[in-house]
């Protein structure tokens, strides 16, 4: 099973490869950047496509395509552990598609000094690609900080409004979650005594000699807080819909899209399955803070006049059905968060690339000051309406998020009855923005500055340019929509394979 | 004392094994004696020839390794204790050594002060700093720290037509002194102690690291042996600009020519930890009174080392009060070092990262083109990128170590100080780094900030003409070489550590 191990290091080696080749092609004018940098984004895209069909699921959800090397720190027990299993595939596939997406996306893009822009988003979808095929838990932290970084610079650099406030207060959050999830790796590294930070000799080992209850339930709140802040678990979460609305939006897209879900999956992979007494004593926590984020964030999403802002609000909001999934700690809930996890991803990435698109047409962000552009843009209002539609989980065919919702929902009624209310709630005040937003923008009479902006800039519908990212995510999301077994069965069984999460009757 | 005394000692003396030292010696007497026959044309040669001469040291260092020359084991009558540390911390200094001397040839062409004395000082402050790290007795110790700290004098007030420089070295002159005499005070009380005959293990040669120990560890309690542990690391807390005694480092920073403070920045805080290597295990029977001491230090320096940095706008202060947390991190693997092997290899392979990342930084700085470097504020860092490409990236890269990020080398080294931090059980310590680390970003952003950000944006926009000076016009294919040398050393640490693997492993 270990044949096509090279596919996995050369998704990650790709792009990095790809990222210093458009620097030095940029003299050559934007063509020669524009296949580059896409090359650097459909290649991985392909291999991670392939790897996806020839994963045999008779391996039962163990790690496949593996492969192990030494980088020089073999004496802190890190090596670069490559492989993909049940949770990590799909993951992987997302990260590509999505980034597919996004390159396709910036290549196109007016951005200033574009060779650099596209370097740190090649930079970033190398570091992506690392996160979810590490098996060594340092190289898992390691791919996320490569990926992180350049999306500082990219909203520094090419932000939009705020862009230097929003860059710092990222920064900052970020490098404290970042920091608090390292120690508490270390700390798994340190106590378990396995001298090793590979995942399966921790496991391994762990299962033998759990650690005390006293250090998991340190270790664990590290974790918990550590990836809380990086998936902007309530109240860590400020920094989330400022920095997306600062960002330009394929760095917004890979960032909402994909490389937040880094703390979830750590969660998941490595955290409850690691420390399972851990999350049992922090339960209760996860469930008031997920709720934060469910109500009292869902409750400011419906405030939001810009919609850009609204976007990055409603995907904090939906980070806390992931945490109830998680809490949950059944196969259930916590495939239904995985599946959600790539649902939310390609559907995050899309409205941030749409509302993009609509701000070409307007002009704004402000969705007071847009309306009825269905007219004059079918198109992209159908796009817009659909994957709004799949965002906020409307029972519909094909649309993922809400089969994916729908198993959280069953989990947490397993789980606590009485937090189905809640979570109903949330799906009230989802409902209410994002049908809100599509009557604002779409349809209605056009506002006054909408009239006044025409007279400047001619409104156009998509172009065919525009439409392929669209498209290359849309199909993902209804492929995975209408064949969700495609996913859940190697999900499935990997996630039977951790002890600690017990199967739904 | 008979004359067989003296032979005996003799015997023990090995020249071989301090030829890297001696060989420096040599060039610094060659230097002089090239401005002295070298006609005046010639002069720009001297630099040139230091720096060659120093590569050929190291080179031939690396590649006979300890084969050669190299001896491990006590000489020159205990004086010298010879190892793999010392052999690394000589390498080390060597290294910091051919930065500055680069960062000198830079700063130097711009003046008119004589320029052959600089690095003929240099040289004799490198070879004394490599037998600092290598004493085995206080005696030795303190007359190598002393030739080093004599020659920082002179090389901070260097510049010596510009006020600011003198007062530099004039403050480091009265703070030096001072530093020294504590330090001094404490050998004294140490020796008093050790050589009372009356106690066990009362010695006639209290002073050899050795003697000193047994002493110590059969008189653990003693009041003078204790007091003179105390003063003596207070000394060497000034070496590193560990809290309470870094009072100094923003003012002397500022004022000493910009070669000069990267080797005050690297060298003076790598002697320290050499000597903090050393006397932690001489004084490993106080440990139950010097290991609170140093962390407590550690936690302090660190904090004010990045909140002082907080408000800074001058980048010499603010690269000082950055070192000040360096320090601070570094003396939390000496603490680790207590209970964990490899923390020495950890400290070791930080203070290398940071080496590498102050290189690149400094010659950054030195490459404004500023007239006066002392003045140098984040706001003349706005556009660099944009004005010079090549500096900015080597900007970029250098302080991206030094914040820690990944996959840059100064991660590597912060990650394995934090490793073996839990290994020694330092919650506490911990914590305060994590704390410094997170509050470490909202500066090293600023700079960053002042360098890239509202550049690249804007490019094609038609600005007001910029009447700043042209960044790097000084910069020749040498200097590129330099700071390449520097930058791509940052990055492959960051993630191939191959090389050192074993070596890490102890």
């Amino acid at each position: 099973m270990n044949d096509f191990a090279s596919l996995v290091q050369l998704s990650i080696a790709v792009p990095i490869i790809a990222a210093f080749l458009t620097l030095y092609v940029g003299k050559w004018g934007r063509p020669a950047v524009q296949i580059v940098s896409v090359t650097g984004f459909a290649l991985p895209a392909i291999f991670a496509l392939f790897l996806w069909g020839f994963y045999d699921p008779a391996i039962a959800g163990d790690y496949a395509f593996v492969s192990k090397m030494d980088t020089g720190l073999s004496i802190i027990g890190v090596s670069l552990h490559l492989g993909l299993n049940g949770v990590g595939l799909p993951l992987f596939v997302m990260a590509s598609v999505v980034g597919l997406a996004a390159g396709l996306f910036a290549a196109q893009s007016k951005a200033e000094n574009l060779p650099r822009y596209l370097f740190c988003l090649l930079i970033m979808q190398g570091g992506l690609m690392g996160v979810f095929a590490s098996i060594d838990i340092f190289f898992f932290y390691f791919f996320h900080e490569l990926a992180l970084i350049p999306t500082f610079i990219m909203v520094g650099i090419w932000g939009g409004r705020d862009r230097n406030y929003a860059a710092m207060k990222m920064t900052i959050y970020l490098t404290l979650g970042a920091m608090l999830s390292l120690v508490g790796l270390i700390a798994i590294y340190v106590k378990s005594g396995a001298e090793s930070f590979d995942l399966i000799t921790l496991k391994a080992h762990l299962a033998e000699a759990p650690l005390a209850e006293a250090v998991q339930h340190y270790a664990f709140g590290l974790l918990l807080f550590g990836f809380g802040i990086l998936v902007s678990l309530w109240p860590m979460h400020t920094w989330a819909p400022l920095g997306y609305g600062a960002a330009p939006s394929s760095a917004a897209m890979l960032h909402a899209g994909v490389l937040k879900k880094f703390g979830l999956y750590g969660l998941i992979q490595i955290a409850v399955p690691l420390l399972p007494d851990g999350i049992k004593q922090w339960e209760n926590w996860i469930v008031w803070l997920a709720l934060g984020n469910i109500l009292v964030v869902g409750l400011i999403t419906m405030a939001q006049r810009d919609l850009k802002q609204m976007i990055g609000y409603s995907s904090v909001m939906h980070m806390g059905y992931a945490f109830l999934g998680i809490a949950a700690m059944s196969v259930l809930g916590v495939g239904g968060v995985v599946f959600m996890m790539i649902a939310h991803g390609l559907t995050v990435a899309l409205l941030f690339m749409l509302s993009t698109m609509i701000h070409h047409r307007t002009q704004t962000f402000e969705m007071d000051e847009m309306g009825g552009l269905s007219k004059k843009a079918p198109v992209l209002s159908a796009f817009f309406v659909c994957s709004m539609m799949a965002s906020i989980a409307l029972p519909g065919p094909g649309l993922a998020n809400f089969w994916a919702e729908l198993s959280i929902f069953i989990a947490i009624y397993q789980f606590k009855s009485w937090l189905i209310y809640a979570a109903v709630a949330g799906i009230v005040i989802s409902a209410i923005y994002g049908l809100r937003a599509i009557a604002r923008i779409f349809f209605g009479e056009e506002s006054k500055d909408f009239v006044e902006s025409q007279k400047e800039f001619a409104v156009s519908d998509m172009t065919w340019a525009e439409r392929v990212p669209a498209l290359i995510l849309i199909v993902v999301m209804f492929f995975i929509g209408f064949f969700p077994k495609t996913v859940t069965e190697s999900l499935n069984e990997s996630l039977q394979k951790e002890a600690v999460y017990s199967q739904s009757e | 004392m008979s004359t067989e005394y003296f032979q005996k000692i003799a015997e023990t003396n090995i020249w071989g094994a301090i030829a890297p030292e001696l060989a420096l010696g040599i060039l610094a007497l060659a230097l002089l004696a090239m401005e002295v026959t070298l006609p005046k044309v010639a002069h720009g040669l001297i630099p040139r020839v230091a720096i060659l001469g120093q590569l050929i040291i190291v080179g031939v260092m690396l590649t006979y390794g300890c084969s050669g020359f190299c001896y491990t084991g006590e000489a020159f009558g205990g004086m010298l204790s010879f190892s793999e540390t010392g052999q690394l911390f000589r390498a080390f200094f060597l290294g910091t050594s051919i930065f500055v001397s680069y960062l000198g040839m830079v700063s130097l062409e711009k003046k008119t002060l004589p320029e052959v004395e600089y690095f003929h000082i240099l040289l004799v402050i490198t070879a004394a700093l490599m037998l600092l790290a290598q004493a085995n007795h206080f005696v030795m110790l303190f007359v190598a720290l002393e030739t080093a700290t004599v020659g920082f004098f002179i090389l901070v007030s260097y510049f010596r037509d510009k006020a600011v420089s003198l007062e530099a070295g004039l403050k480091y002159l009265i703070m030096g002194a001072l530093s020294s005499s504590i330090l001094l005070f404490g050998i004294v009380l140490l020796y008093g102690a050790g050589s009372n005959m009356e106690l066990v293990g009362g010695n006639a040669d209290p002073l050899n690291f050795g003697n000193l120990k047994n002493f110590l560890a059969a008189n653990p309690n003693d009041m003078l042996g204790l007091m003179g542990m105390l003063l003596v690391i207070s000394g060497i807390a000034f070496k590193i600009g560990a809290f309470p005694f870094q009072v100094w480092i923003p003012d002397v920073y500022q004022g000493a020519p910009i070669p000069t403070t990267a080797l005050l920045a690297v060298a003076s805080k790598g002697a320290g930890f050499a000597m903090l290597l050393n006397l932690t295990t001489v004084f490993s029977a106080l440990s139950e009174w010097l290991y609170p001491l140093l962390s407590l230090l550690a936690a302090l320096t660190i904090l004010f080392g990045n909140f002082a940095a907080l408000s800074q706008r001058n980048l010499k202060r603010l690269i000082g009060l950055s070192g000040v947390s360096h320090a601070g991190f570094l003396l939390i693997g000496i603490v680790a070092a207590q209970k964990v092997d490899w923390a020495v290899n950890a400290i070791m392979f930080y203070l290398f990262a940071y080496l590498l990342a102050s290189a690149a930084v400094f010659s950054v700085l030195a490459h404004m083109g500023k007239e006066d470097d002392s003045e140098l504020t984040l706001d003349d860092l706005g556009e660099l990128a944009k004005r010079n490409g090549f500096l900015g990236m080597a900007l970029a890269i250098g302080i991206g170590s030094l914040a820690g990020i990944p996959p840059l080398a100064g991660f590597i080294g912060k990650l394995l100080i934090f490793v073996a931090a839990f290994k020694a059980e330092l919650y506490g310590l911990l914590g305060v780094a994590v704390v410094g680390v997170v509050v470490s970003i909202y500066y090293y952003f600023g700079i960053m900030k002042a360098a890239f950000f509202d550049v690249w944006r804007y490019q094609d926009e038609d600005e007001e003409v910029q009447e700043k000076p042209v960044p790097g016009a000084s910069l020749q294919l040498l200097g590129k070489l330099a700071i390449l040398v520097a930058v791509l050393g940052t990055i492959v640490l960051g993630f191939y550590q191959v090389p050192l693997g074993s070596w890490l492993a102890g």
